[in-house]
């Protein structure tokens, strides 16, 4: 278990990494996908196995699925790749990875520091069963605030797009 | 079965948190501030199936069900907002957009 | 029928809220069939009640109506309550008789002016407000009405509000008697404090039983209860707004600053006069105000070139009498010379209005002349209320309730032959410039022509009070109230009507028989000295103006930009830098906001982690 967990999160580091930085859409795309696949490889590592599989169906399936619909339409092609690289000039990368490295830092320094309390404890496989008792039990007012969320995310893509074929018609007009 | 010490998933979770975090500062194209920021989340997500992988308990997974909701609607939205803007202005550059200027 | 009483003060202001809410809605005729109709529902209701209240055993007649609580607070329990006895019922009498048909008279003589109907609005809620004045059995109850009515004489002193000049009236009358007011309000609260009741009769009782005669908190309470009354009544030294409250419409002065308004310090001393029996000092200064206030009032008025303006310092000077009664402790006297002064003057009041209507708003007294054929009925009537002013001897009210006040103060209870001597020589300067007022305006050669009669509700009304004030002694309200007889001697009496009857014919010598005379002596050095000294009211509106109008002024223009501006003017500065500052970070760019959600994580972090 832990060779795959390490291996798994050298991929995923790898993979996100290269996502941050491809100029083309569609290869920073797949790039995430393999980063979101490995995650779940982490997952199944730390003992979570639904969570594994709702990473990869949800996660790397249904959202990523989107951001390909999205790619295509917008079709960027070459033209947005060279604007890419016009934009990815170490002036402007340069800030935000030294933020990002900051805040890393920090991070790793604050868990270096509690180590001591944190460690010990095999991992148990905490199956479905038991995720979805505690789901729809004593966080069964979270679960519908979560579809309540869904919901209202549904309903706001509908409005955009509406939008979208109002101004289409006010365009012909 | 060999055990993950709970740092090192928490040091991962806090990489890519970090480069997400990166990318979205880093990057003007807003497809791929999106896709940073679906890296933060997937790491907040890791963050949480570690802490509960550590304490033996569902809570953990129960949370990063309700990150997956989240960042489905914020994605549904996000990309509509996303086609929005390109259609009106031909362009995905995030410094584009600043009528929200006081 | 005695259960009717709430109806007396509430018709009119029923009448007041019709008024208020469809004023805009309601023609003329139904605003004054509303008006006028709404007082005589509360006269015809005081008829009734009056009748009950008769049909009371004669011992021990008092009634009492609870229309609810008001306020109830720990100690505090003010009630809505109506309280009839003998004051109370003369008072509401002459209230609701007087108000009655000085409205009656407005629906003719106001008929031309836009402001018709907020005319009769007021008038109703003044009617309504002095109607809980006098029949309030509780001292808050009677600060609600004494408030009511200081506002509604403040709104219609400044009813026609687009002349400057009755706008800084009103505020000047609103101010000065707010001074008394607020001395008021504090007087009642040591009462309340000291008696834990605001019930007046329980008050009274308490009072007469905790505290011995003359001490100290009694005296303290009976002269701020003075303050307020001397503020509401313009008796010194709150008497300058009087004269300036002249700007309103004529039957606004014939009701509120002749009749009844400015005779609520007199009721309110009378109804509290168990406690000035307490405080012989604070009576005696009541008394010497009053007779300071007649004398001063009485010489002002003989300079006056303005026909209102000589009635306000007769009014000021009449109710100075009243208060010399009281401060003698006759305030059966007092109430008496209320009945019969808010009937003559109101009188002379509302045939002054006409006279001033047929000249086409002409107020200068030396520019009349000659009316008395021109317009007989209003001559006859004034000279009806005039012979009442002066107390012409024996046919006239005036004479027996003047009369009663001069032999109170020789021989009252607490009189003296000083006060009773400035009320002698008061009267005669009454008759002096009655006589003056009448002889100029209805007598000697026509200056202009009159150019329209009154018509027959202002005929009636001038009619009606002219009987009254001409009707003897029968007015006299004190079998029913009870209190001292005066037993003064005969001598007393004839020189107190010596003095009248003089001040009589010292008025025809100079201003019918030898008019040149009058002139040459209003012209020499010291005449004219004194006319320019006594025109002013005894230069008090000048010397106010410098010892409070102008060091306020003063303090407030060194304050206007200078001391308390400094601080605020900073703060507003910095604010505007602050803004600058800010909203330099504010530029709308989506990825700026980001970075800095992310230093302030990472510094937050920074600061859990190294605290």
């Amino acid at each position: 278990m832990q060779g795959l967990f390490y291996v798994s999160a050298a991929v995923a580091v790898l993979a996100t990494a290269l996502v941050v930085t491809r100029r083309n859409a569609a290869h920073a795309l797949l790039y995430l996908v393999l980063s979101l696949a490995a995650v779940a490889g982490m997952f199944y590592a730390l003992g979570a196995p639904l969570a594994a599989a709702l990473e990869v169906i949800v996660y790397a399936g249904a959202i990523m699925v989107l951001f390909v619909f999205a790619v295509m339409v917008l079709a960027l092609g070459r033209e947005g790749e060279r604007q890419e690289s016009q934009w990815l000039r170490p002036r402007m990368w340069l800030g935000p990875a030294a933020l990002a490295a900051v805040l890393l830092g920090e991070l790793i320094y604050v868990l270096a520091s509690g180590a001591a309390a944190v460690a010990g404890g095999t991992p148990v496989v905490v199956g479905p069963q038991e995720v979805g008792a505690a789901l729809f039990g004593p966080y069964a007012l979270g679960a519908e605030l979560s579809s309540m969320l869904l919901l209202a995310g549904m309903v706001a893509a509908y409005h955009l797009a509406r939008r979208k074929q109002m101004d289409e018609k006010e365009g012909e007009r | 079965m060999n055990s993950v010490s709970p740092e090192s998933g928490l040091v991962v979770a806090a990489v890519l948190f970090a480069l997400g975090l990166g990318g979205v500062l880093a990057r003007r194209n807003m497809l791929f501030v999106l896709m940073s920021i679906e890296i933060m989340l997937n790491a907040a997500a890791l963050a949480m199936i570690t802490a509960g992988a550590r304490h033996h308990a569902a809570d953990g997974q129960v949370m990063f069900m309700f990150i997956l909701a989240t960042a489905a609607a914020e994605v549904a939205v996000g990309l509509a907002i996303v086609l929005l803007i390109y259609r009106r202005r031909r362009t995905l550059d995030v410094d584009e957009a600043r009528e929200m200027r006081g | 029928m005695l259960e009717l009483l709430w109806l007396v003060p509430l018709a009119p202001l029923g009448g007041f809220l019709i008024l208020a809410v469809a004023r805009a809605r309601l023609g003329r005729r139904a605003v004054a069939t509303v008006g006028v109709g709404s007082a005589g529902v509360a006269l015809a209701a005081a008829g009734a009640v009056a009748a009950g209240f008769f049909a009371l055993p004669a011992a021990g007649r008092v009634y009492e109506q609870n229309l609810g609580t008001w306020i109830s607070a720990g100690d505090l329990a003010a009630r809505f309550v109506l309280h009839l006895d003998a004051l109370a019922l003369v008072m509401m009498a002459v209230v609701t008789l007087v108000g009655f048909l000085i409205l009656l008279y407005s629906a003719e003589s106001m008929a031309g002016d836009e402001g018709y109907a907020r005319f009769f609005c007021y008038m109703n809620l003044f009617v309504a407000s002095m109607l809980v004045l006098v029949l309030a059995g509780d001292l808050l109850l009677l600060y609600l009405g004494w408030e009511g009515v200081g506002l509604c004489s403040y709104l219609l002193i400044g009813f026609w509000y687009r002349e400057p000049a009755n706008a800084r009236a009103a505020k000047k009358a609103f101010i000065v008697t707010r001074v008394g007011d607020a001395a008021l309000l504090v007087g009642l609260l040591v009462l309340f404090t000291q008696m834990g009741t605001s019930d007046i009769g329980g008050l009274l009782a308490r009072a007469a039983e905790r505290w011995p005669t003359g001490s100290s908190v009694a005296t303290l309470a009976a002269l701020l209860l003075l303050a307020g009354a001397v503020g509401k009544s313009a008796q010194l030294p709150l008497q300058v707004w009087l004269p300036d409250a002249m700007a309103g419409p004529t039957p606004v002065s014939a009701l509120i600053h002749a009749a009844t308004m400015v005779t609520a310090g007199v009721y309110l001393l009378s109804r509290m006069h168990g406690l000035f029996a307490l405080a012989p000092a604070a009576a005696t200064v009541t008394a010497v105000i009053g007779a300071a206030t007649l004398l001063l009032a009485g010489t002002s008025a003989l300079v006056q070139r303005d026909l209102k303006r000589v009635l306000a310092y007769s009014t000021m000077s009449q109710v100075g009498y009243m208060f010399v009664a009281l401060g003698v402790g006759a305030w059966g006297a007092a109430i008496f010379h209320f009945v019969t002064h808010a009937v003559f003057k109101s009188l002379l009041f509302l045939a002054a209005g006409a006279v001033i209507a047929a000249l086409g708003e002409e107020h200068d007294l030396f520019k009349m002349g000659g009316l008395r054929q021109r317009l007989p009925l209003v001559f006859w009537t004034f000279l009806a209320g005039a012979a009442s002013l002066a107390a012409l001897p024996l046919v006239t009210a005036g004479f027996y309730s003047k009369e009663e006040i001069l032999a109170a103060a020789w021989a009252g209870p607490a009189g003296g032959r000083w006060l009773w001597a400035a009320g002698a020589v008061g009267a005669a300067v009454t008759a002096l410039y009655t006589g003056r007022m009448v002889f100029l305006v209805f007598f000697g050669t026509a200056k202009r022509e009159p150019s329209q009669q009154p018509g027959w509700a202002m005929a009636t009304v001038l009619v009606i009070l002219a009987a009254l004030s001409v009707s003897g002694w029968w007015l006299d309200p004190r079998w029913l109230l009870g209190g001292t007889e005066i037993a003064a001697t005969l001598p007393v009496r004839l020189a107190g009507t010596a003095a009248a009857l003089a001040g009589i014919v010292l008025a025809w010598y100079f201003y019918l028989r030898r008019p040149a005379l009058a002139a040459r002596v209003a012209q020499s050095r010291a005449g004219a000295a004194l006319g320019r000294w006594w025109i002013g009211g005894w230069g008090f509106d000048w010397l106010y103006n410098f010892i409070f109008v102008r060091p306020y002024v003063w303090l407030t223009q060194l304050g206007r930009d200078e001391l308390l501006d400094g601080p605020f003017r900073t703060l507003g500065r910095t604010l505007d830098l602050a803004h600058a500052g800010m909203s330099w970070t504010v530029t709308g760019r989506v990825r700026w906001y980001a970075a800095a959600l992310a230093a302030g994580a990472i510094a937050a972090i920074a600061v859990a982690v190294w605290r």
